[in-house]
């Protein structure tokens, strides 16, 4: 009790409680619930059968009513713990309700029924995860289509986004020459312009270059991160130039020295932007809405979103194809969230 | 693609190099018609040569687009090749500007536009004003002596990271009239309500929703800026007896505000670009409760019956007006220790 009530109790400074030490105290642990909670119920329900998710109130693990298969009954019956006249309980199939009445059997002894009000019944339960919540959408639907279109275009989208910044930072960070500030000043620019502002032509340039209803279309107009380029610019600037002018003696040529030399040690911001452009790229929706209007080219979350804005709405389906949606991202979280972190508090930039 | 180690690595069979040596081997083959290139053009034509593709992309996906929006708004017609639009001026301009009563929305012709920039702006204010406030709180308290601060830290981060839909599909769960908020709300007595589909509700929740989703980013960023400030000033605050609620106006708040400000435009240029997560939330409604401009622009020139292009690419040059001079703010200020920027 010592040490655990010394920690959890820790105080700042050492005489009583301050009333900044309760708000802190408070505000980290409703955060975590607040946080984590909503996730985390999700995953809880997304293995709850249909019967299940329609309970109210809910419980938070999925449990299903136990059946039992009764002689000289076809449907198999549901079991209830019932409290009998005489004081004692017994495990009885239902067999059919009536008002206020239950009807019930035994069902080691099925030829007597045993009427029972159904305040004195309580069902019978156990625990059952609804995993063909996750087969069935990829046996059914398109899911196993939207899961490889999704991870198609986030791992070639992150790849060409590597090469391509990493040249251009590379020019902009270790060449003198001609128009150097105009060309971070049109990066610079760019920031400007987000989406929402060139939708529109944008869309009308893809399906005049033959990209509607392409991959290709979601990914190249997303390459190009003015980001990407000032993370990757950056970090190059504090490679030392006497390392490249060391290879230009040695006859390297300049494709040499970014491929052999800057990029091995510009590899840790590499990293940084491939984690940053995979969440990205794995998460974006608008522009993937837009360019793709055929089901078996949707990614995860184009066909999530449109699979749950159908009428009919499939919560126990939608849940767990939501859950794997999140997991590449809840898997980042888990391992790599230190260098977003990082990143983001060292430059500023999301 | 894994760039290999500095200097050739020693000749072990490891898988990494055996993962290798394709790459290395289309490397070696680029090389020699770069080689030419670089005999033809010298070492400046080189740097050109690795800023093309960047800048290629960036000219047709982000600069031409950007140009023909222009034009696009000056034309009418329900096609998107700009060759088969015909030339109509300001008219698309003017639409969205007819208005007979200019404090009333409803009286303008096109009242959806009116209808989202109001909520736009409503939105703005409410979400921008309340996340600042929460992520200063929270960067506030994870700089305080905490044991395992970057788990906490990690904590109020974490839905950044999920996806739009992801969040606007948690909360529509939650939401839902048989939702956890709903149960919450019933064990404590109080009368379950369909939240999503009361006006005021969805709006307060796409608010709320919002927040939560990004209200970490931010705070990483003000956190970042506490541990700039110097130790050495607190402690001095502190050999002087100042009272903690003084430290804090004179000494953490004027240190901060630099940062503050930032945050608070980057927070301002996001928040007018609302969109998806809201979206799959609420779908804009009940009626047009929750629809903001983004979603204004693309239904008008995507998804609507009667699709008008020119009027989308007009309504999207007003918002980007907007942003230009969020954006030029925050350049201002942020000119002084490094770019910074919001683009995804």
């Amino acid at each position: 009790m010592g040490a655990a009530s010394r920690f959890i109790f820790r105080r700042r400074g050492g005489k009583g409680w301050h009333w900044t030490d309760i708000v802190t105290w408070v505000w980290l642990v409703g955060g975590l619930l607040i946080m984590f909670g909503p996730a985390v119920w999700l995953g809880f329900s997304s293995f709850k059968s249909p019967a299940a998710l329609a309970e109210f109130p809910p419980t938070i693990l999925p449990y299903v009513t136990q059946q039992v298969n009764v002689e000289g009954y076809e449907q198999p019956l549901a079991l209830y713990e019932a409290s009998l006249p005489d004081g004692s309980t017994q495990v009885l199939a239902e067999v059919r309700r009536i008002g206020i009445v239950s009807q019930m059997v035994d069902p080691n002894a099925p030829g007597e029924i045993i009427r029972v009000n159904i305040g004195d019944r309580t069902p019978v339960r156990t625990m059952s995860f609804a995993t063909e919540n996750y087969t069935e959408p990829f046996v059914q639907f398109d899911f196993v289509q939207y899961l490889w279109n999704s991870v198609f275009v986030t791992v070639t989208a992150t790849l060409i986004t590597l090469v391509v910044n990493s040249m251009a930072a590379f020019a902009l960070s270790k060449y003198e020459f001609k128009g150097r500030s105009v060309a971070m000043l049109i990066i610079l620019a760019t920031l400007m312009v987000p989406l929402s502002v060139i939708m529109v032509p944008l869309y009308s340039i893809i399906s005049a270059i033959g990209l509607f209803n392409n991959l290709w279309g979601v990914i190249l107009p997303t390459v190009a991160t003015p980001t990407g380029v000032f993370i990757l610019r950056q970090y190059m600037l504090t490679i030392p130039d006497e390392l490249i002018d060391a290879a230009r003696m040695d006859k390297a040529s300049e494709w040499q020295i970014y491929w052999r030399i800057v990029l091995p040690l510009a590899a840790p911001a590499l990293a940084v932007l491939a984690i940053f452009s995979v969440v990205w790229r794995w998460n974006d929706f608008l522009w993937p809405l837009i360019v793709l209007s055929r089901r078996e080219l949707y990614t995860l979350q184009v066909g999530l979103s449109i699979y749950a804005g159908e009428l009919n709405v499939q919560w126990h389906f939608i849940l767990a194809m939501t859950v794997v949606t999140m997991i590449p991202v809840v898997l980042v979280f888990i391992f790599l969230q230190r260098f977003i972190t990082t990143g983001i508090a060292g430059t500023g930039l999301k | 693609m894994t760039p290999p180690a500095a200097g050739s690595p020693a000749p072990s069979r490891s898988f990494a190099s055996i993962l290798l040596a394709p790459v290395k081997l289309v490397m070696g083959i680029i090389d020699v018609p770069l080689r030419a290139l670089q005999k033809a053009t010298g070492i400046s034509g080189m740097a050109i040569f690795f800023l093309a593709p960047n800048m290629l992309i960036f000219g047709i996906f982000v600069l031409l687009p950007l140009a023909i929006n222009f034009v696009y708004s000056m034309t009418g017609g329900t096609a998107f090749f700009l060759a088969d639009r015909t030339f109509i001026g300001l008219d698309q301009y003017d639409r969205l500007f007819e208005c007979s009563n200019y404090l009333d929305p409803m009286s303008c012709q096109e009242d959806a536009f009116w209808t989202a920039v109001g909520n736009t702006g409503w939105f703005v204010v409410l979400q921008v004003t309340l996340m600042i406030l929460v992520a200063l709180g929270t960067a506030l308290i994870l700089n305080r002596k905490l044991r395992a601060r970057s788990f906490w830290r990690a904590v109020f981060f974490f839905p950044v990271l999920l996806s739009p839909v992801v969040v606007g599909l948690i909360w529509k769960w939650i939401l839902q009239r048989q939702g956890l908020l709903n149960f919450a709300l019933f064990e404590m007595g109080i009368e379950p309500h369909n939240w999503l589909t009361d006006r005021t509700w969805a709006f307060v929740a796409a608010v709320g929703v919002s927040i939560w989703a990004h209200m970490g980013f931010y705070a990483l960023i003000l956190l970042a800026g506490l541990q700039a400030i110097p130790k050495d000033l607190y402690e001095a605050a502190e050999m002087d007896g100042t009272k903690a609620s003084r430290v804090f106006w004179r000494i953490t708040l004027p240190l901060l505000a630099p940062n503050l400000l930032v945050v608070v435009v980057l927070a301002l240029i996001k928040a007018v670009q609302v969109f998806d997560e809201v979206y799959v939330l609420t779908g804009g409604g009940p009626g047009t409760s929750t629809m903001f401009l983004t979603q204004y622009i693309y239904e008008t020139g995507f998804a609507s019956q009667l699709r008008n292009p020119g009027l989308a690419a007009a309504a999207s040059i007003l918002m980007g007006l907007v942003l230009v001079v969020l954006t030029l703010l925050q350049l201002g200020i942020g000119r002084k220790t490094e770019p910074k920027g919001g683009k995804k």
